[in-house]
């Protein structure tokens, strides 16, 4: 059954891309084995199987031949078809190999194997050493909404989701025109306009619950020209902050997750210290990172910065 | 650019779509006319399919026959003596272009490529990038939508080393911070690969001190010196598998359990949960499994009234002694 669509649908492609007119229904009715008989059994057939050459990017024309002719015909244009010369060289095409294998197991790995097939056939041979490779990098889509987000974003069409916020209880439905999704630090972020809030914003897809809906159609979303998702979801991470500094003891031969970011550290008066001066930005997230020394860290200044540290061991007792 | 599977096992044809088996047709006679012969077992495995699968896909395009006007075979080719030769292929002698998702699977992983050491500033990198985005046209414009951050320059320059000690075969000298520990130890370590795996990259390697394959954070590396030794990796040495988790708990790590109030739920996204229950006014129970319970021992105090560590019992009584030592020190040091 599914051999001789197979054998139908590439005779259909080979029938219409050799076509140097627009072929009628009726005529590739005749050119094409393994339609029906009836006439519409055929057109039901026909319509699904142009709908299937679509979906894979095969680019089905439909038009006349004359101005006068009434019934409409297709054709594949061999020039909108056809990969355009690409030659590369074995380093090139080990790239592309490398490339390919960053989506292992994420949601464009087809898409990925798909490119590389049709490359390959194109000519290009790949020196792939895959039993020593020295490098692998992979891309993890573990959060269901990256496809839909993809989607959009590819489509330009706007989006409907859930999200939650850590640390607050109700979730809340925010309207978005994507414009970019960017992976960063083992995350994917999305960004674009919310609707609701007129404004640019960020949100984290591991924080998206449930479905991500299309609520508008392909092509009616605008990316602002200059628009870098990297960029913007860069001044997201740093929003609002500039670096301040601090005073530690730390003791000798500890702390030296804090000593590599040190901008000094000089030997204190108390034997067995030192006193290491650091920049930061963050007072909430500084405070618990140097609680987590322990005995080994002591924040001199400043005094808003120690008070939260003292507060956050208080914590651990209470 | 797959690996050829064992001859027993079924290819990708089992289980396809007619869709999918026309894909992998209409790239078959390219492919084979591209280079004027290609060898059956070659070509096969370039497909991911057994060469039963590709006698049966050879046969099927020798088979299309269009009736009108006259009847003619389109496709003519042979197989004889395991070479496949394609010597009339009418209108399908050149692949199909690339679909939007496929030429921005590709771009978005080649950009990503960029960012890396050695291999970021190869010309075959720029030139392969290059290329693709002139045969792709219009299908590499969504790509510029989506786009993958490497690690943060802290760790460019161990990452450069780790290249170069790759690429020359050497041993390296590692200084190397163990934060569970507040520890930085000392060790050679045999380089494998450089990974990068969710975001972070990673020197796997035959570690000396351990004699065992480790990884190792290269943003936890303190200081890096490629040693004039060339590396010596045991046989026996196993690369993990990326693809199926880099961190699987074993059975001898020690259970931990947590409870975490709303402000520290990051936590039970950053570390991988054997089980999250949810408690009552936000809060979260957490548990995970750990080779080194001191980590948790310093999250606790980190965490302080955001979360409760609450087994095992010796690290609950440890933690309480870290914080009342250093809460000591505050008094003593009144300044």
């Amino acid at each position: 059954m599914s051999r001789r669509k197979t054998e139908r649908l590439l005779s259909l492609v080979v029938c219409l891309l050799s076509a140097r007119r627009y072929l009628t229904a009726t005529q590739i009715r005749a050119a094409v084995p393994g339609y029906p008989d009836s006439f519409d059994a055929f057109k039901r057939m026909f319509e699904r199987d142009k709908e299937e050459l679509r979906e894979l990017g095969i680019p089905l024309e439909t038009g006349t031949n004359s101005v006068g002719d009434e019934e409409l015909g297709y054709r594949i244009s061999r020039q909108a078809y056809e990969l355009p010369d690409i030659r590369l060289e074995p380093d090139e095409a080990a790239m592309l190999g490398l490339a390919a294998r960053v989506w292992r197991r994420a949601e464009l790995a087809g898409a990925a194997d798909g490119a590389l097939l049709k490359l390959r056939a194109a000519g290009a041979d790949a020196q792939d050493d895959l039993s020593q490779p020295r490098i692998e990098p992979r891309v993890q889509t573990a959060e269901p909404a990256f496809g839909p987000l993809w989607q959009a974003v590819r489509d330009r069409r706007p989006v409907a989701f859930v999200h939650r916020v850590p640390g607050r209880d109700t979730a809340l439905r925010r309207n978005l025109e994507p414009w970019g999704v960017t992976y960063r630090r083992g995350h994917w972020y999305v960004v674009g306009f919310d609707t609701d809030r007129q404004a640019e914003r960020v949100f984290r897809l591991s924080r998206i619950e449930g479905t991500v809906t299309f609520t508008g159609p392909a092509g009616s979303v605008t990316v602002p020209p200059g628009t870098d998702v990297r960029a913007a979801i860069k001044d997201w991470d740093h929003e609002g902050t500039s670096p301040r500094s601090c005073l530690l003891r730390v003791r000798v031969g500890a702390g030296h997750g804090l000593r590599r970011y040190a901008d000094r550290v000089t030997a204190d008066h108390h034997p067995g210290w030192d006193l290491v001066e650091l920049s930061y930005t963050d007072t909430t997230w500084s405070s618990e990172h140097f609680a987590s020394f322990g005995a080994d860290v002591v924040v001199l200044e400043p005094s808003d910065l120690r008070d939260a540290v003292i507060g956050r061991l208080k914590g651990v007792l209470a | 650019m797959r690996a050829a599977g064992p001859a027993a096992a079924p290819g990708r044809a089992a289980g396809e779509t007619a869709t999918e088996r026309l894909q992998r047709l209409l790239a078959l006679v390219p492919y084979v006319l591209s280079r004027n012969v290609a060898g059956m077992a070659e070509t096969a495995a370039a497909f991911g399919i057994t060469e039963r699968e590709l006698v049966d896909d050879l046969n099927l395009l020798w088979c299309v026959e269009l009736r009108s006007p006259d009847p003619y075979c389109p496709i003519d080719l042979s197989y004889e003596g395991g070479e496949i030769v394609v010597s009339e292929a009418e209108a399908i002698d050149r692949p199909l272009r690339l679909g939007v998702d496929e030429a921005c699977a590709l771009l978005i992983a080649l950009r990503m490529l960029t960012e890396l050491p050695d291999v970021g500033n190869g010309p075959a990198l720029r030139r392969t990038i290059a290329k693709l985005e002139a045969a792709a046209g219009a299908a590499a414009g969504p790509s510029a939508q989506v786009a993958v951050q490497v690690d943060d320059l802290v760790a460019q320059s161990a990452a450069t080393a780790v290249a170069d000690a790759l690429d020359r075969g050497r041993r390296l000298h590692i200084s190397y911070y163990v934060p569970g520990r507040d520890e930085a130890t000392e060790r050679d370590v045999d380089p494998m690969r450089l990974l990068l795996v969710e975001g972070r990259s990673y020197l796997e390697g035959w570690c000396r001190r351990a004699d065992a394959v480790r990884l190792f954070r290269l943003d936890r590396i303190l200081a890096i010196e490629v040693l004039d030794v060339p590396k010596d990796v045991p046989a026996s040495a196993e690369a993990r598998d990326v693809d199926s988790g880099l961190f699987q708990p074993s059975a001898q790590d020690m259970p931990v359990v947590l409870e975490l109030g709303p402000a520290a739920q990051w936590v039970a996204e950053y570390y991988p949960c054997e089980q999250v229950t949810e408690l009552p006014g936000g809060w979260l129970r957490v548990r995970l499994r750990t080779p080194d319970t001191r980590l948790f021992r310093r999250l606790a105090l980190r965490l302080g009234e955001d979360g409760r560590l609450v087994s095992p019992a010796d690290l609950v009584g440890q933690v309480h002694a870290d914080a009342a030592a250093a809460l000591a020190n505050y008094d003593t040091w009144q300044e």
